[in-house]
This record gives structure tokens, C-alpha cells and sequence, in this order.
């Protein structure tokens, strides 16, 4: 892990560093809320995945896989053109949509693959939504020799065709979850219900950083080379950290990754950006952190979209990877202890971010790092010349070129 | 002497088996619901399980998962379950009622409002799917003042010191998940659940109902051979959904089904 050079502010409190407790909690958010047949699988779980994430082998195997397949380290580049036209602070994009399969997803899935392989598990399962992480599971079981079965959303699956068969064609199985809304949420319940039913063989990789203890700890783990690098690299740059962090939260896998390296050093700012949808005020967004309240989903307690009954509701989101009801529960401690701030954006606001991204730059981002961009755009005026914001480019756009498409009345 | 407690002790003095049938409140309507509990108890049930519909029911089965969403659908909430028992318990103050379901929908309402409620309502038992004895502290400490069981589940996969802990913080009875996987599985080994039921018997004297899988008489008598409790849940709900266009009928289907497994089990003898 690169050294620091530039000590942070410890003094005024503790470290945010050290979450979860042993277990699973992050404040009165995480933990284990499942099925008794889940307990004993997550608790074999756990150790194994407190057992190699500290082992040279095995670091040594994940970081191989980063630079030779993934193709890390991921630039962070200086936005120049971007931040002139915005006329405030010098806008740097770390950019995972240069990763093997276009978005961070391939972190996390390299490393649960490689743990999975030492526990035995000949066969991986996963959820998606919009199909990138279904695409980078996929690609993992292709390489490392993994049956894989990917469970989706029947909506999503109309919806995201040329994923369906990017996965296929890797060799996996696509199964269409016809359950309650159709989307992200019934697919994550469908692949419990596999995992719980073929416990013994099968391994579930999780692709957010939610779920039951220990995968919002993990998926952040193996994600958080995001924010390591992105430290170096911007110490290295510009000669000093950033003033700002921004990235887009739907489960928040890449939001944790970028922060988490940043957490202890307090003077950096630091925001999620949640999906507004059609604005919070018609209630069709996909913004637990900003308009929901805790419960238990998923296996963990965190900020869910919910009925007063306690019944999950429908979410809404241009951003098919954001439309989750729930969010990893290590925000919804960030959120509450005041150390991370999550605001939101709309579909109109992303979709303007993502149309100048795309002119001005040159690069096309994904619909749900463009939550991101739009969210830097507003307050990168505000801030000095010579402040720094490291926004997070999650992922490549090609994927929603129908979406966008679709949007201005294009048929292509 | 709690519901559970007199209705388990008066059946070992009977030697008989405790059939516990599930199903989920307000499917096919509330109203419905009230009127099955009733044929429920006359067709032989000893227990009843209602299920409280959740929006995400992760451990269960399709057929179970349909129950859920059609009762949603009809726009059952967590009063109109408490109604029902308070409704069913204007006719039978015996049969004790657990209420099957998930977290979410308790944390909502707040522990303490949702214990008090179920405790107005007659409730003898809580089976919180989601709810592992882990997370359940605070919320055993809000249950303990009314005497509401707390009913555990452990599986083919609950192993060691997770199982003597189970045992010595479980009340009421014992369910045992028979298998690997959600409701309405396929693949029951009798053999397998009688050396887990031996292995837990061994740590506690609490009677041990079995779950998951039962479809049929065959299958109830031969788990109610090595059990003190069988359950069913699917196999019954497949019945209702199967004649919801049709109340006498599924009334009637209802009965004769429970009657069928209550043979099976008194058979034993």
C-alpha cells in the first residue's frame, strides 16, 4: 500500500478506518441478518476471506491479476478542458472505465474469484442489474475456469440485451427472475435462494457492498485499490491531496472504494451522489441516503426505500445501476457519523453531465458515473483555481448508448 | 403455561405428533384467512403458522413467494394480521398462532409497538426468518415481559457452538430446516433429519418440529416418526392458490388435505 506523504488530521477523533466491528457492524448499520441455513456458509465464509486478504500469496495473485488482466493502475487524468469551462477547481477523473470488461465491478469479482477458488467452490453465482457486474462475474468464472450462473431482473433483461449476451457468450447461464419488480432487488433474493439451496459447492459473488457480514467488508477490501491509487496518484500529480471526493452511490461499490483510503484524512470533503430520478419530490428516485430510513434488507441493516409498512418499494433511475431500495451499510454509518455528505442528482442533470463529458473530453461515461460528474459540475464553480476535486468515472457509457438514445427520441 | 407449552405437553401425554400447517394472512383475502384457521383447527392442526407477506421473502419458494405477493397485492399490512388473530381468537382461545415472516416490517413499526401488538392480538410465537439469535438481543429483551416464544430455526448447516447457542436461548419449540434450500423443496431425507434431531435433542428437551419439504401424508408420517412437530407449508398454500376462484372448494380441499396428514400422523401411535 503506498506510504502517506502528507500526515492527516487524527487528533480531533478516532479513525474511520476501523469498521466493522468483529461482527459485521458498522454502527447500528451491517450485520448478519439471514437465514439460519446462510449462518454457518457466511461464517466459512469469513474466514477464509479474513485468512487470505493479509496473505502475501494471495495479495501478491490479486495484484498480478489487477495489472495484467484488469490493466491496472487506472489513470487519474486532469479534466483541464472540463474544469476551465466549469471556472472553478482543477477536476481529476480517476478512471476505472479503462478496466477490462469498462467499470470497477472487475475489481471485486477478480478477488472473489480467487477466493473462492481456494475455498473449493467450482461454481460462482451472481446478481445484476444492469448486467456489468453480471459481465465481470462472467468473466472471471471464463478465466478461471468457474461454471456461472447470473440471475436478472426480467425487466432488466429486456432492457439490457447486448449484456445478456456479452454473458452468455463468456460461457455463462442467464437466468430471468420473473419475481416481484422484476429487477435488481428480486435477482439479489433469487441468487440467496440459489446459494442457500447449492451451499456446499457454489460460491456467491456479491457485486456491491451490501449483503450479509462479511461481503460489505469484502467487496470494499477488494475495491479500495480505487482509492489507494487515486491517493498516490494525486499526491504524485498535483503534489497535495484533494479538497473533494465524488462518486455515485447505488449499493456504493465504487463510492467505498474510492473513499475509503481517504477516510482518516478529514480535511478532504467527501460526497456520494445518490440517483434523484425524477426529482426526490416525486418519490420515483432511487435515494435511500437522502429520502429513506434504516431497516433490514439483504441481510444488512442500512437505509432502504420503503412503505410505511415496512415493504420495499419500486426505485427509479435513468441509471439501471443505481436503482437499488437499499445501500452498502458502511454509507449509511458515513452518512450518519457526518463524515461522508450524499446528495443526489436527477436523470436530466446526469444526462447533461454525460453529454459534456463526452463533448468536451472526449469520453463517454456511464449513465451512473455521470451521476458523479453532474454533482462535480455543480460545485467544482464554487471552489478556488487551484482546489482539487477527484471525481469517480465508474465505468464506460457505451453500454446506455440505447438508453441515452431512447431518451432524446432516437431510434437506432 | 403458555398456548405452546400446554399444546405440546398435552399431546406427549397423548403421544401424539403436532401438525402445524402455514399460511400466509390475507391470501386469499383476510376474511378468507380467518375462515381457513377455523377448518385448519377442525380438520386436526394443533399449531398454526401465519405468514406475515413481505415485499423480499428470501428464504422462501415460489409458491410461498406468490402467496406473499398476491396478499400484498390485496394490500394486507402488519394490522390486518394482528386483526385476523385478534378475529380468530374471538372463536378459539386454544390454538396457539406464531406469526412467520421477516425483520423489515417488525423494525418499521418498532420493536416494542410490534410485540405488544401481536401480544393483544393472541400471538404465541415469532419465527423472524432474518433474525438470527446474533442479532437478536434487543429484540429477545422486548419480547421476554409478554411471553411471546421466540422460535428459532436450525439447519442441516447449524454446526457447534452455533448450535448449543441456539439451544439454550430457544423457546417454545425447535423448527428444523430439513434441507438445504428455500420452502417448497424437493429432496427430504429422513434418515439425514432423524441424526440431526438426535444430535439436538441431546441439547435440549424442547420439542423439535420439522419443516421444509413436507408434501404428503407418506412424507409427514415418516418425519413424524423421528419428530415431534411436522410442518407444512408450500403443499397447503399450492392448495389455496390452486381453488382461489372457488371458496367452498378450497375450503373443502383445505379440510380434506389436513385431514389426510392428521391421519398420518395419529397413525404412529
Amino acid at each position: 500500500m503506498p506510504e502517506t506523504n502528507k500526515k492527516s488530521d487524527t487528533s480531533e477523533s478516532e479513525s474511520y478506518m476501523t469498521m466493522p466491528d468483529k461482527r459485521g457492524h458498522f454502527g447500528t448499520y451491517g450485520g448478519r441478518f439471514v437465514s439460519e441455513t446462510l449462518m454457518g456458509p457466511l461464517e466459512e465464509l469469513e474466514k477464509a476471506y479474513k485468512k487470505y486478504i493479509n496473505a502475501p500469496d494471495f495479495i501478491a495473485e490479486f495484484e498480478h491479476d489487477l495489472k495484467h488482466y484488469v490493466g491496472r493502475p487506472s489513470p487519474l487524468y486532469h479534466a483541464e478542458r472540463w474544469s476551465e469551462q466549469l471556472g472553478g477547481a482543477q477536476i481529476y477523473l480517476k478512471r476505472e472505465d479503462l478496466n477490462h470488461t469498462g467499470a470497477h465491478k472487475i475489481n471485486n469479482t477478480v478477488g472473489q474469484a480467487l477466493l473462492a477458488r481456494l475455498m473449493g467452490k467450482r461454481r460462482v453465482i451472481a446478481e445484476t442489474g444492469a448486467g456489468q457486474h453480471g459481465v465481470a462475474t462472467a468473466t472471471v468464472a471464463a478465466r478461471y475456469g468457474m461454471e456461472c450462473v447470473v440471475y436478472m431482473g426480467a425487466e432488466d433483461i429486456q432492457r439490457q440485451a447486448m449484456n445478456v449476451f456479452r454473458m452468455k457468450l463468456l460461457g455463462a447461464t442467464v437466468v430471468s427472475v420473473e419475481a416481484g419488480s422484476k429487477t435488481l432487488k428480486d435477482a439479489l433474493n433469487e441468487a440467496m435462494r440459489d446459494w442457500v439451496t447449492n451451499v456446499d459447492d457454489t460460491f456467491y459473488i456479491i457485486g456491491t457492498v451490501a449483503g450479509p457480514h462479511p461481503y460489505p467488508a469484502m467487496v470494499r477490501d477488494f475495491n479500495a485499490v480505487v482509492g489507494r491509487e487515486a491517493r498516490q496518484q494525486c499526491l504524485d500529480q498535483a503534489g497535495c491531496l484533494p479538497d473533494a471526493l465524488v462518486a455515485c452511490v447505488g449499493g456504493g461499490s465504487n463510492a467505498i472504494g474510492l473513499f475509503h483510503s481517504f477516510l482518516d484524512d478529514k480535511e478532504v470533503s467527501i460526497y456520494g451522489v445518490e440517483a434523484a430520478g425524477e426529482g426526490i419530490e416525486t418519490g420515483h428516485h432511487a435515494a435511500p441516503l437522502n429520502a429513506g430510513k434504516p431497516g433490514v434488507l439483504h441481510g444488512n441493516r442500512t437505509y432502504l426505500m420503503e412503505d410505511e409498512y415496512g415493504q420495499i418499494i419500486e426505485t427509479h433511475s435513468i441509471s439501471a445501476g443505481l436503482d437499488y431500495p437499499g445501500v452498502g451499510p458502511e454509507h449509511a454509518w458515513l452518512k450518519d457519523t457526518g463524515r461522508a455528505n450524499y446528495v443526489s442528482v436527477t436523470d436530466i442533470e446526469a444526462l447533461q453531465a454525460f453529454h459534456d463529458l463526452t463533448r468536451i473530453e472526449g469520453i463517454i461515461p456511464a449513465l451512473e458515473s455521470s451521476h458523479a460528474l453532474a454533482y462535480t459540475s455543480k460545485i467544482a464553480p464554487k471552489m478556488a483555481k487551484d482546489a482539487i476535486i477527484i471525481a469517480n468515472l465508474s465505468g464506460r457509457g457505451d453500454k446506455d448508448i440505447h438508453t441515452v438514445a431512447a431518451h432524446e427520441g432516437i431510434t437506432l | 403455561m403458555s398456548r405452546i407449552e400446554a399444546c405440546f405437553s398435552a399431546l406427549k401425554s397423548n403421544n401424539k405428533k403436532a401438525l402445524i400447517p402455514f399460511i400466509t394472512a390475507g391470501d386469499p383475502s383476510l376474511e378468507m384467512t380467518v375462515e381457513l384457521m377455523h377448518i385448519l383447527t377442525a380438520a386436526g392442526a394443533d399449531i398454526i403458522e401465519l405468514g406475515v407477506p413481505f415485499s423480499d421473502p428470501m428464504a422462501d419458494g415460489p409458491v410461498i413467494q406468490r402467496a406473499s405477493e398476491r396478499a400484498l397485492i390485496h394490500g394486507t399490512n402488519t394490522d390486518d394480521v394482528f386483526n385476523i388473530v385478534t378475529e380468530f381468537r374471538t372463536k378459539n382461545e386454544s390454538t396457539p398462532i406464531i406469526l412467520m415472516g421477516y425483520l423489515n416490517p417488525i423494525e418499521v413499526m418498532g420493536y416494542e409497538t410490534f410485540v405488544e401488538k401481536a401480544a393483544n392480538a393472541g400471538v404465541d410465537g415469532l419465527i423472524i426468518v432474518d433474525l438470527p439469535p446474533e442479532e437478536s438481543a434487543e429484540f429477545a429483551e422486548v419480547l421476554k415481559p409478554h411471553g411471546i416464544d421466540q422460535i428459532f430455526l436450525i439447519s442441516p448447516t447449524t454446526q457447534g457452538e452455533r448450535l448449543n447457542r441456539i439451544c439454550e436461548v430457544a423457546s417454545g419449540f425447535l423448527y428444523y430446516v430439513s434441507l438445504k434450500g428455500v420452502t417448497g423443496s424437493n429432496q427430504l431425507d429422513v434418515k439425514a433429519v432423524d441424526d440431526k434431531l438426535n444430535e439436538i435433542r441431546s441439547k435440549t428437551s424442547l420439542p423439535l418440529g420439522v419443516g421444509f419439504g413436507i408434501k404428503d401424508p407418506q412424507i409427514a408420517e415418516n418425519v413424524g416418526r423421528v419428530s415431534d412437530a411436522v410442518v407444512v407449508g408450500s403443499a397447503l398454500v399450492e392448495r389455496i392458490a390452486e381453488h382461489a376462484d372457488n371458496g367452498e372448494k378450497m375450503k373443502s380441499e383445505v379440510s380434506s388435505f389436513i385431514g389426510s396428514l392428521r391421519t398420518a400422523l395419529d397413525s404412529i401411535g
